[in-house]
């Protein structure tokens, strides 16, 4: 068990990295908290992978360190580092028993055959494999496949942190769902740290209590899946996570309101001096309302998603769409806007602008 | 729904019948036949049942090169099965070397028999041959002519030689189609390198090692022009194999019965044994 900081961390494929464009990953400060469930969210190619592969070992980064308390592991192999990783598709031993799998780690690690067995039988209790030790792993579904791969960073006693790639791509979605709260329910019980990498933000919200927002190579946001939602620090934030994402429309500002297409709007960051940036402002479907007056639109598509409608309209300013109850009524053509003022942001070159600064 | 009946479908599978029946059946069948007849010239047979299939199982001769054919081949496939798995496992697997590598191990595949053949009998001559006047140099007494045990080295040296490249392509084939995942999964695992090979490369390359096992056992099984041309069957008989002995029978002799029935004998102990190997080495696929 440990605590996982990344200091001013960067990698680079490439053997002489010029620009910041060369490298996979841009300068990175990230403290992991011991026992914490993490998601790394972001799209494909924005450097999850990569990071992942540095905290277990398998790639040694260009320049920083990696810390597991105050021990710095930046140079030693995975085995030395005690942890474990699951992989996207289910690495297995295909000519050995789900026992032999399960206690394949072990042994390697010269574990007396008594405690091996007793680990085995206690993991395989949890994860649900009882039935099926003595069959050949090679059998098993794909599910079953993932379990033992997980299986085998659970047995042992030492480890530190268990890194998930996107573990449930292969997998059924009606067991995705299955497996992913056994993974929450497992992460209750042993109280290991865990980082789930995935480009999912369903899979990311729901195992997570923190996650971590990359793109293009750096740390977008760490925050409760609450904080995401509410308060996005970047509008690739806002607009990746949820659905639809965030309204972003480019604006002009005096600090205390915006102005899209000649209408001001109410801003719940406030700031004093206004930056020479590109403005945009930034606010979530579900904090927009029809109303009397304000921002007039005209309605172009409603569609009906359940238990809400989503309605696109076109304003001056842009596209914008609103979330609305299945049982409102919604205006034919030309209706209003009014933002929640609260949670309307002004964003400064995509960053979110600090309230008084 | 009911099933749509068309039997124009056979049609498309005529040429391939015909194909086959010239090429295979028709050849197989006059074997067959001439296998059962006696014949004193002038395109006169007669009927002489199962004779020539007891004389050829009861005959020394025929024992003796099956002694030798079957000596030979296991002998080629205990080195260049191991042999090739090694050389595979040491190639690199990615950077500017893979394809140089490559074309280096196709380069043997290449040649023709009968020029291998003509090379290695170039080659190993004693007076003039690279290696043979280099191995009697070096105070050997070499002389793969006149020498049982320097012509089986010779002959065993050219076929590993030949064909240890198909093993190594085939096995590197199955390694490098070994997703990197498991390489990492094995070492987070904290697995030696010999775990690595035992649990994830050997299962990983079971299948093609068995076509590999497959299909130098056939070859080497027919095989006969690289030995002709090396050895001739000689020093005496020692080097003749299973094909150089029915081609002396049926060509050399004339003895057209005997010569069919041992080709048929000889063709169902090539089926017997790869149905054997195959069935070895498939055992604990269904599992």
């Amino acid at each position: 068990m440990a605590r996982i900081s990344l200091k001013d961390l960067r990698h680079s494929y490439m053997p002489d990295p010029a620009s910041d464009d060369d490298y996979a990953l841009k300068r990175l400060d990230v403290e992991w908290k011991d026992g914490g469930a993490y998601a790394l969210l972001g799209p494909s190619g924005c450097g999850k992978t990569t990071l992942l592969n540095i905290i277990s070992g398998l790639l040694t980064p260009s320049h920083g360190q990696v810390l597991f308390d105050d021990d710095d592991v930046t140079t030693l192999p995975p085995d030395q580092r005690h942890i474990a990783q699951v992989f996207q598709f289910p690495v297995i031993y295909d000519t050995m028993t789900v026992y032999d799998n399960l206690a394949f780690p072990l042994r390697n690690r010269k574990v007396p055959e008594k405690d091996v067995h007793d680990r085995v039988m206690e993991i395989a209790e949890m994860i649900e494999l009882t039935p099926m030790l003595n069959q050949r792993a090679s059998g098993l579904t794909a599910d079953g496949k993932q379990k033992i791969s997980l299986g085998r960073g659970l047995v042992r006693t030492d480890v530190n942190v268990i890194m998930f790639d996107e573990p449930l791509t292969v997998i059924d979605p009606h067991l995705k769902w299955q497996l992913r709260s056994k993974l929450k329910e497992l992460h209750q019980r042993v109280k290991t740290t865990m980082i789930y990498v995935t480009h999912d933000q369903t899979e990311a919200l729901t195992f997570a209590d923190q996650v971590v927002v990359m793109n293009f190579g750096q740390v977008v946001q760490i925050g409760t899946p609450v904080e995401l939602f509410e308060r996005p620090q970047h509008t690739f934030v806002g607009n990746f996570i949820g659905s639809p994402g965030m309204n972003i429309l480019s604006c002009d500002s005096d600090g205390k309101q915006a102005s899209i297409g000649g209408q001001t709007v109410d801003l719940g960051n406030k700031v004093s001096a206004v930056p020479s940036k590109k403005l945009e402002v930034g606010v979530r479907p579900e904090f927009i309302n029809f109303a009397d007056k304000g921002l007039p639109v005209r309605v172009e598509a409603v569609s009906d998603a359940g238990r809400f409608k989503i309605v696109t309209t076109q304003s001056d300013g842009g596209m914008i769409k609103l979330l609305v109850d299945e049982k409102s009524d919604i205006p034919t053509d030309s209706a209003h806007l009014s933002f929640d003022q609260s949670r309307t942001y002004l964003y400064g070159d995509g960053w979110l602008l600090e309230e008084g600064a | 729904m009911a099933k749509t009946e068309n039997q124009k479908a056979w049609f498309f599978v005529l040429p391939v019948l015909i194909l086959v029946a010239f090429n295979a059946i028709i050849p197989l069948m006059t074997v067959v036949n001439y296998s059962v007849q006696e014949t004193f010239g002038n395109n006169d047979f007669f009927w002489a049942g199962v004779v020539w299939f007891e004389e050829i199982l009861h005959s020394s001769r025929f024992h003796d090169s099956l002694m030798r054919q079957l000596t030979f081949t296991f002998t080629i496939l205990a080195i260049e099965i191991p042999l090739g798995v090694i050389i595979a496992l040491a190639m690199p697997r990615k950077g500017p070397w893979v394809p140089v590598c490559l074309i280096l191990m196709s380069l043997p595949l290449l040649i023709p028999w009968n020029v291998v053949g003509a090379m290695w009998n170039i080659f190993a001559l004693p007076d003039i041959g690279m290696l043979g006047r280099m191995l009697n140099e070096m105070g050997f007494d070499y002389n793969f002519t006149r020498q049982v045990g320097d012509a089986w080295f010779t002959l065993i040296l050219m076929d590993v030689w030949h064909w240890t490249s198909l093993v190594v392509l085939l096995a590197y084939a199955g390694l490098v189609s070994i997703p990197d995942a498991y390489y990492q999964a094995a070492k987070i695992d904290g697995a030696n390198s010999l775990s690595i090979f035992r649990y994830i490369q050997l299962p990983k390359m079971k299948r093609v090692l068995t076509i590999a096992v497959l299909l130098r056992f056939m070859d080497s099984f027919n095989i006969y022009t690289e030995p002709f041309v090396l050895t001739g069957g000689g020093p005496g008989n020692s080097t003749t194999l299973l094909s150089i002995d029915l081609v002396k029978i049926a060509l050399g002799q004339f003895d057209l019965g005997p010569a069919a029935a041992m080709s048929l004998i000889y063709f169902l102990v090539i089926l017997l044994l790869s149905w054997v190997f195959y069935t070895l080495m498939m055992r604990n696929e269904e599992q």
